[in-house]
């Protein structure tokens, strides 16, 4: 029997998992997809930011499309640095395609005219 | 002087969700007022994902989230928004004056105002942490600025104070681009955090929290070098031989925020002791007639979710008003009774058959308890509930028409 705090959505559900992968505890189906995700393969959505030529911002707020796995943030977070872009962009441009390989986009998550 | 129906000071989360519900409720002529340099407030710097899942069910970064609203106002062709507009001034028949560079001073003449002006971080000077005063010690919100949306590198050695939302998010957001978080102090003996923030903020780094520690001493000439946390026992104080050094270039502090209201105190609005917003009636009408409040400037809030359902409450309400269908009129005092910090409205009308929201917070965390609504003393409605914890708003509604003039009074029991 295993607990976790289900990360899905800001309620936070207490979640247990016995050892046949039974999930109890959750109050929708996410939790339980969760639950499994978090005790077989881990992942993680990464929020973070690019440079950015622009008048009138310093910085491009970007984030994955989907969850990547855990134990590759950091090697995500390196190519995040490396990344220059310019003004305009639109909001969920994409910004690197498919990052390391690991089949999901970086996208920004604002729109910059100028 | 300009005319307006309604004036909006503040254009982040409330006060657009503000404008475009006046917008739809009929106002045809609205200012929203910015002092920064773009529009969606704070959420521009929150660019971590968690925001919309009730208003747009879906998972939203903050500048996602600010965005829909945003564009939203800018397509509206009721509403007028300004930004780099700062107010500096407002009068009790609803006068605004604003300072901006492209329209120098102006004075606009409202008939409604709304205040949605948001809530500011509490420092060091707020909770008297003693020792020197080197540079490398800031809120969590101003380092979240300055690497977010100015690109600095706040500390490589950092440790924070406070397990509010706020320091959680840095902790790993410091992580993330390269520095070495020590540790969370909380003085409580619970986190006023998300759990799922306890979870991806710090477990997934290994980030240790230590619950019922403060920070006793800053040292540091010119920048911070070193700081040292204690435990502290039941009344918060330091309990001698559980000092902790931990070598630090940056402190962040995630202490509480309170709501910003200088602009209604120099009026003379009446203000709540707890929240250190305004007291408002169920339509969130302030002391003053035709203003109206709503959002962190009101009540400091858990999520941008309700802060826009309250923004939206505000609008129609000012819409209501602007219309002459809205009167200042109450004959109920709301209460907070035992085991709560606050409760808002202050004030409502009984008899009338119009659902209204109760929001309060409770004082400390409680298993599994009662909520009781009390009218002049009479038991009028029971709620069971599993918990309740002071990080977590609790939301609920009654309908006018079940209470008589007098007093509610709602309490928690255990």
């Amino acid at each position: 029997m295993k607990s976790l705090i289900c990360i899905t959505c800001p309620r936070g559900c207490h979640l247990e998992v016995d050892d046949n992968m039974k999930v109890t505890g959750n109050s929708c189906i996410r939790g339980e997809k969760y639950a499994i995700q978090e005790l077989t393969a881990p992942k993680r959505m990464i929020t973070s930011t690019v440079r950015i030529e622009s008048s009138n911002q310093r910085m491009l707020p970007v984030m994955t499309n989907a969850p990547i796995p855990k134990d590759r943030i950091f090697d995500v977070m390196k190519e995040l640095a490396k990344v220059r872009v310019k003004a305009p962009i639109k909001i969920h441009d994409v910004i690197i395609e498919n990052v390391l390989d690991l089949g999901v986009d970086i996208i920004a998550t604002k729109s910059i005219i100028e | 002087m300009i005319n307006y129906d309604l004036v909006i000071i503040g254009g982040g989360s409330a006060g657009l969700a503000a404008a475009l519900s006046a917008s739809e409720n009929g106002v045809k002529n609205i200012l929203v007022l910015e002092k920064n340099n773009e529009l969606g407030g704070i959420l521009n710097q929150c660019i971590h994902n968690g925001f919309g899942l009730h208003e747009f069910k879906e998972e939203l970064s903050g500048p996602e989230y600010a965005e829909r609203f945003a564009t939203k106002v800018k397509e509206d062709k009721n509403i007028v928004a300004k930004t780099n507009a700062m107010v500096l001034k407002i009068t009790k028949d609803k006068e605004v004056c604003y300072s901006s560079k492209e329209d120098g001073y102006v004075v606009i003449k409202a008939k409604a105002i709304v205040m949605a002006t948001g809530c500011y971080e509490r420092t060091r000077g707020a909770i008297n942490i003693p020792g020197s005063r080197p540079a490398g010690i800031m809120t969590a919100g101003l380092a979240q600025r300055y690497m977010n949306i100015d690109g600095y590198m706040v500390g490589k050695k950092v440790f924070i104070l406070g397990s509010g939302d706020i320091g959680l998010i840095m902790a790993r957001r410091m992580t993330l681009e390269g520095a070495q978080v020590l540790g969370v102090a909380e003085l409580m003996p619970y986190s006023n955090g998300l759990n799922r923030n306890i979870v991806q903020c710090l477990n997934d780094y290994n980030i240790p929290l230590y619950l019922h520690h403060t920070v006793k001493e800053i040292i540091g000439k010119e920048r911070l070098e070193k700081i040292v946390i204690c435990e502290v026992d039941d009344k918060l104080q330091f309990i001698p031989n559980t000092e902790m050094e931990f070598e630090v270039d940056t402190l962040l502090l995630s202490v509480g925020l309170i709501p910003s209201n200088p602009l209604l105190e120099e009026i003379g609005c009446k203000m709540h002791p707890r929240t250190k917003g305004p007291l408002v009636d169920e339509f969130l009408q302030t002391s003053i007639d035709g203003i109206f409040a709503c959002g962190n400037g009101l009540h400091v809030h858990d999520l941008v979710d309700y802060v826009s359902k309250e923004g939206r409450l505000a609008g129609e309400n000012a819409a209501r008003y602007i219309n002459g269908n809205l009167e200042k009129d109450y004959d109920i005092e709301i209460k907070a009774g035992s085991g709560l910090g606050y409760i808002i409205p202050s004030t409502a009308l009984s008899k009338k058959d119009e659902q209204i929201t109760l929001k309060f917070r409770v004082m400390k965390p409680f298993g599994v308890s009662k909520v009781i609504i009390k009218n002049n003393g009479k038991v009028v409605k029971e709620f069971k509930k599993l918990y309740l914890l002071p990080a977590e708003m609790e939301n609920i509604k009654i309908n006018m028409l079940d209470f008589e003039a007098g007093t509610i009074e709602v309490e928690v029991e255990c």
